[in-house]
């Protein structure tokens, strides 16, 4: 699994060696496809799974999206920090989580990232500065805001990055967070996945503002990139992160994206709110993976073999995940009651279930 | 020991514990070049800076979850909250990601903050600034709560709370803030009281008031009454309703085998009915008289002043119910 974590790059270069499209390496090009196949992979593994019982619960894919996860994870430090919504799984490897404990933890076993105390929206990874994946629409913004508090606190150099779906934008928290961000002039750069739906309700009818005009009240400069071109959002990611890690203030970023599942695995893809048609012309047009690879082949710096070897290799990786999750052991009732507080103190009662532990 | 203030003995908790640990900062409306609504953190502006002390927007959702997020990689933040009412736009923060955070990550993220203000009711502020806010906070696992009844307790609870691993709400009394009591002297050495422990602010032998917070002094004083009837009233402050001290409360019970729980709050689904849900698990054999609960009327805190005092629990009505438990009404 350690092909995963291709992290030899450095920030601001583009693979160190020879550029050969729009300023990227073929090998850096090359590192863009096999991760956005792995997590393309990855995701079509979990639907599988879901659909035979192994995973239960909400299971929220980001099959078409995966160029939003690369773009923006991937120019980022290693110390730099990633806060997102419960779409996570795919950000979690785009951090440098191994698939592994993300498949275990959809699965619910003890080998999860959490254990299994979280499930598909709740992966952690904190040693490699993935701080999670929050359940509540808008709820991870003041988060992310608070860890940009801290790194100017101590004065440090690290970014936050913020993942927020299209409709969090609506929510309070979004409001109250960017304000704060902007009067303080906070190292977060808020990234919109805008998948053009909030669950089944198109945000334009939600909203009168197109999303990348919605920071604008609150002094944090906006900007749109197209989100299925994985060059693109990185090229604005890494000149934004480098503003932002000389204190340059916030950014926000409307990374324009489109979702080809459900909201979750137990909603429909399309139907009443938008129609197979859509989707079907999207996944047409606008796969960020097919993209990138027609994009290379036309520049002749890939050929069929080596996609398909790429192919090969992630679903190497996502097989052994899906391995290890399988094998991984169930959570004990030892587990129900750990990590409900850091400090057990040593007078009085913190459980009043009356249950023996 | 010197007598101070309850206002000046948070003060004086929150000056120490950021003295000692760059980490802990204050954060919230007003509190820095206003010197806090109710001037508990005068002084600390000038004392630490702007980069400790910070005047927040009014934006209690967003200030209460930076707080969260800032703790999330080991900072210690003392959000105030003008009062706990108020608090009420960051539930979402407080019970989904301050309580569950530690648990869902794990143990890969644990939360060191305090949430803090003044909770329950003042005099004529009505409906919307009028309640106790501590059910909301202790229904979800995950985050502690202390109720300091004396300047004592408010600074030795205080810096024991920013010293907590886990989020610990601090809610302290509206009406108490000028109370005056003795505190022992900072030099005198680190004066911390555990969370957990409850203290029996008045010993009697005949029934148990168990009560917490500004409560404290309402059950002191109905105590005083039932002794002029020649009943000797027990006062146990809980000082701490998670941890809660089981051990006290126990022991309380058997001393005296009639319980009056007097709360602030409202009585459905309170602190009251948990203590004697408690009660009736662990000490059933032990009572010679049902558990009663002194609460505030089940409805909204009125305005008018005789329609308050109706509402509120009195100390009255604390006497009232002793005579009962003890069937001498």
């Amino acid at each position: 699994m350690a092909d995963t974590k291709t992290k030899e790059k450095k920030e601001g270069t583009r693979g160190g060696g020879k550029a050969e499209l729009d300023g990227f390496s073929r090998d850096m090009l090359h590192w863009f496809l096999k991760q956005m196949l792995l997590y393309r992979r990855f995701e079509e593994k979990a639907e599988e799974a879901y659909a035979i019982g192994k995973i239960g619960g909400f299971c929220h894919l980001h099959i078409g999206q995966e160029a939003v996860a690369q773009g923006v994870v991937g120019p980022l430090r290693p110390d730099d920090y990633v806060v997102t919504s419960y779409r996570d799984h795919t950000q979690a490897l785009a951090k440098g989580v191994d698939p592994g404990p993300v498949m275990a933890e959809l699965y619910g076993k003890k080998g999860g990232s959490v254990g299994g105390k979280g499930g598909s929206m709740h992966i952690f990874g904190v040693d490699v500065g993935f701080m999670g994946g929050h359940g509540i629409v808008g709820g991870q913004i003041p988060l992310a805001t608070g860890i940009g508090w801290a790194i100017q606190y101590r004065e440090s150099d690290q970014i936050c990055v913020c993942f927020l779906g299209d409709a969090a934008v609506n929510q309070g928290a979004f409001l109250e967070s960017l304000n704060m961000a902007a009067v303080w002039k906070l190292p977060v750069i808020y990234v919109v996945e805008n998948n053009e739906y909030g669950m089944g309700t198109a945000f334009k009818r939600v909203s009168a503002l197109p999303v990348v005009d919605r920071a604008k009240g609150t002094g944090v400069p906006g900007h749109a990139v197209d989100g299925q071109d994985v060059m693109a959002t990185w090229t604005l990611i890494e000149r934004l992160a480098s503003e932002v890690r000389k204190g340059g203030g916030p950014q926000y970023v409307d990374a324009r994206t489109y979702r080809f599942r459900g909201h979750s695995m137990s909603d429909p893809v399309s139907g009443t709110y938008r129609s197979k048609k859509e989707v079907e012309e999207k996944k047409e047009e606008a796969d960020p993976i097919t993209i990138l690879r027609d994009r290379l082949f036309e520049a002749k710096l890939l050929k069929q073999e080596e996609l398909e070897e790429m192919d090969q290799a992630v679903r190497v990786i996502v097989d052994e995940a899906a391995k290890f999750a399988d094998d991984s052991p169930l959570p004990t009732a030892d587990d129900l009651y750990t990590h409900t507080y850091k400090e057990i103190n040593e007078h009085g009662r913190l459980f009043l279930d009356g249950r023996d532990r | 020991m010197a007598t101070i203030t309850y206002r000046e003995a948070l003060n004086q908790a929150l000056a120490e514990e950021m003295e000692r640990d760059d980490s802990v900062f204050l954060m919230g409306e007003e509190v820095a070049e206003y010197d806090g609504a109710y001037k508990v953190s005068k002084g600390l502006l000038d004392q630490f800076g702007d980069r400790r002390v910070v005047d927040s927007p009014i934006s209690e959702l967003g200030f209460a979850g930076l707080g969260v997020g800032a703790a999330m990689v080991g900072l210690r933040p003392v959000i105030e909250f003008m009062t706990f009412n108020f608090s009420f736009l960051a539930l979402d923060q407080v019970i989904n990601s301050a309580a569950k955070m530690y648990y869902m990550s794990d143990g890969q993220v644990h939360l060191p903050m305090v949430f803090r203000g003044p909770t329950g009711a003042a005099l004529q502020l009505s409906a919307q600034h009028s309640q106790a806010c501590q059910t909301w906070y202790l229904h979800a696992p995950g985050v502690k709560l202390v109720t300091p009844a004396t300047p004592a307790d408010a600074k030795g609870l205080l810096k024991a709370a920013i010293r907590d691993e886990d989020p610990v709400a601090v809610m302290e009394g509206e009406l108490l803030y000028n109370l005056k009591g003795e505190v022992p002297d900072p030099e005198d050495g680190d004066f911390v009281i555990p969370l957990g422990l409850a203290e029996v602010k008045r010993e009697g032998g005949d029934v148990s008031i168990i009560t917490s917070g500004a409560m404290v002094h309402m059950a002191l004083m109905a105590a005083g009454n039932l002794e002029k009837d020649g009943i000797d009233a027990e006062v146990l402050d809980l000082r701490s309703l998670r941890p809660l001290d089981v051990d006290a409360i126990l022991a309380t019970v058997q001393k005296t085998n009639r319980v009056v729980v007097l709360e602030e709050g409202w009585p459905y689904a309170g602190v009251g009915a948990q203590i004697a849900a408690t009660i009736q698990e662990e000490a059933f054999d032990d009572l010679d008289a049902p558990v009663l609960r002194v609460t505030q009327a089940d409805v909204p805190m009125p305005y008018a002043k005789n329609l308050e005092q109706m509402a509120k629990p009195s100390a009255d009505r604390v006497v009232q119910a002793c005579k009962k438990v003890l069937y001498t009404d």
